[in-house]
């Protein structure tokens, strides 16, 4: 493996008309490493993708990809570099095999040559190779277009979106097939709207409004949450969420699931108070049944937390 | 007349030799919110597309806001909302020109398409100035809050969401949520569809369709408990797993 990071991104600027659709973002992927942009639509996530594949230029700031300028070095790059856009973008009414021959010869190489490549993908999708790319199942698209982005063996892949509007066993599994890929050293740029999806990755930046909002593992994202969350659920749930939302010392309650995640508003009161001063008031307004206990913060409670306090 | 908001009897639809739906039969009661899920290709749109008038049932029945779905359909549109994941506005006109002419469609009286537009603007906090912008201007998370009220516009007994928040910032869309339990609450009942199974947990009572068929009803809890599993998630893993070839 080569030494330079497989991305270096640094104060990237683009507009469109007034809006800002990347506003000063900067991060770094390392070589090998799954890293993932996670963030809902219209966070900017489609514009960074195209601008890191050659395909829109930036207003201001650079980018390196593989120690290849985006802008100087774009021939260069697009043969090496492997990319899934976020719209399903294969030809519907070629076959599955079709497809991917096609791709190849673009790229001026065969499926043959891929074989070992894209053999984790193609035993999921050999069965189906006859049927037209139009008439396969969601998950089965992404699985298709996964595979057309590996076919020229690229040293770097960029999934934009690959499992949204998949179903949850689906998105699964395509995680699963990806899993793989890093295992064998590929460094992969993925982006998702699913904030369930972060744990799967190495590393992770929350993006909202064009803006990186937090960068890290994420397990150490959900350990950096500011303040602490406590999980309440039981009895009449809107009931609840009422009565929490009066409570002083609140600065954020939502519900999740089945419970409500209660974000305490006060720095250094340990976890305890906070938890017996939430029973007492619970009691005090008539509410029974409830259960009250500290939890770890989920990258969905950080990605709230940050997307308030930037608001603010 | 039924007790039921919507009442589907073995309602079956077939395209040639493949089954899409068959043989559903479940009930949603005045206000309630009932999550419709499944995997992709199970069957939850065909389905939908039979409750709400656009496709006809091979077999069986369903009754919807109180009338026939086969016989009636017509008086069916006229009492249901619909809002699909896209396609639901138009871009192109601006926020109240969507809302009068969705109004308008559903043959709401100027007046009260004036009163309503400015309750509409003020349920979802949109400012004066904002209202006067196109549709594709405003922010995805507004369009969708937008949509799900202008599918309410003509105050129908069942509103079917189909997908509403997919791709929607997680604060967003547990304001969306909020809507929808206000929206229950004044006893329209709402059938929704998702792919975030922490959204199922909000629902009074979820379905899981595998291979067009039912595999599970009843409250999130209950559900849960009858699979041995502590989440959705893990149930409708067990459900879907097997079979999810394509």
């Amino acid at each position: 493996m080569s030494q330079h990071p497989a991305i270096e991104v640094s104060g990237l600027v683009r507009q469109f008309g007034d809006d800002a659709a990347l506003n000063d973002v900067s991060f770094q992927v390392e070589a090998g490493e799954l890293y993932g942009i996670i963030g809902p639509d219209g966070s900017g996530k489609t514009t960074l993708f195209r601008i890191l594949v050659t395909l829109l230029l930036p207003d201001a700031g650079t980018a390196r990809v593989l120690n290849r300028d985006v802008v100087r070095d774009l021939w260069d790059l697009r043969r090496r570099v492997g990319y899934m856009p976020g719209r399903f973008s294969l030809y519907p009414d070629l076959s599955v095999a079709e497809n991917l021959g096609f791709f190849a010869s673009l790229f001026g190489t065969t499926v043959e040559a891929a074989r070992e490549t894209i053999a984790p993908i193609w035993v999921q999708l050999e069965a189906f190779a006859g049927r037209r790319a139009g008439a396969l199942s969601g998950g089965m698209k992404q699985k298709l277009a996964l595979c057309c982005a590996l076919v020229h063996r690229p040293e770097i892949l960029f999934l934009d979106e690959p499992t949204t509007g998949v179903d949850a066993v689906s998105r699964r599994e395509f995680w699963e097939l990806l899993a793989r890929l890093r295992g064998e050293g590929l460094p992969i740029l993925v982006s998702t709207p699913y904030m369930d999806e972060a744990s799967q990755c190495d590393r992770v930046s929350l993006i909202q409004n064009g803006k990186l909002l937090v960068t890290d593992r994420p397990e150490e994202i959900g350990r950096r949450y500011p303040r602490a969350l406590l999980a309440i659920s039981g009895g009449n749930i809107l009931g609840l969420l009422g009565a929490l939302r009066r409570f002083p010392h609140v600065a954020a309650v939502w519900p999740f699931g089945e419970a409500l995640h209660y974000t305490d508003g006060r720095e250094a009161v340990p976890v305890a108070t906070i938890e017996a001063e939430l029973r007492a008031y619970v009691e005090q307004v008539g509410l029974s049944g409830v259960t009250i206990r500290p939890i770890p913060a989920t990258i969905e409670d950080a990605f709230m937390w940050y997307m308030a306090e930037k608001a603010a | 007349m039924s007790e039921y908001a919507i009442e589907a009897q073995q309602l079956s639809r077939r395209f040639g030799k493949f089954t899409a739906v068959d043989a559903i039969s479940f009930q949603v009661r005045p206000g309630e919110v009932f999550g419709f899920l499944g995997a992709n290709g199970a069957g939850k749109t065909t389905a939908i597309r039979m409750l709400i008038g656009l496709l006809a049932p091979t077999s069986g029945s369903a009754r919807v806001a109180g009338y026939d779905i086969l016989t009636q359909a017509e008086q069916v549109r006229r009492r249901i909302g619909y809002m699909s994941q896209r396609f639901s506005l138009y871009e192109d006109l601006t926020v109240r020109e969507n809302i009068t002419l969705y109004g308008g469609i559903y043959g709401v009286s100027d007046q009260d398409i004036v009163r309503r537009t400015e309750e509409i603007l003020g349920r979802i906090g949109l400012s004066e100035p904002a209202s006067r912008e196109l549709v594709r201007d405003i922010p995805l998370g507004w369009k969708q809050q937008l949509a799900f009220c202008v599918a309410l516009l003509h105050r129908p007994g069942v509103v079917f969401l189909d997908e509403p928040t997919g791709g929607v910032d997680p604060i967003t869309r547990r304001r969306f949520w909020e809507l929808i339990y206000e929206t229950a609450a004044a006893g329209t009942s709402v059938l929704v569809t998702t792919h975030y199974l922490d959204e199922a947990e909000y629902c009074n009572r979820i379905s899981i369709m595998v291979n067009g068929a039912i595999a599970a009803m009843g409250a999130p809890a209950e559900v849960r408990t009858r699979f041995g599993a502590e989440t959705l998630d893990q149930v409708f893993l067990r459900l879907t797993r097997p079979g999810t070839a394509a």
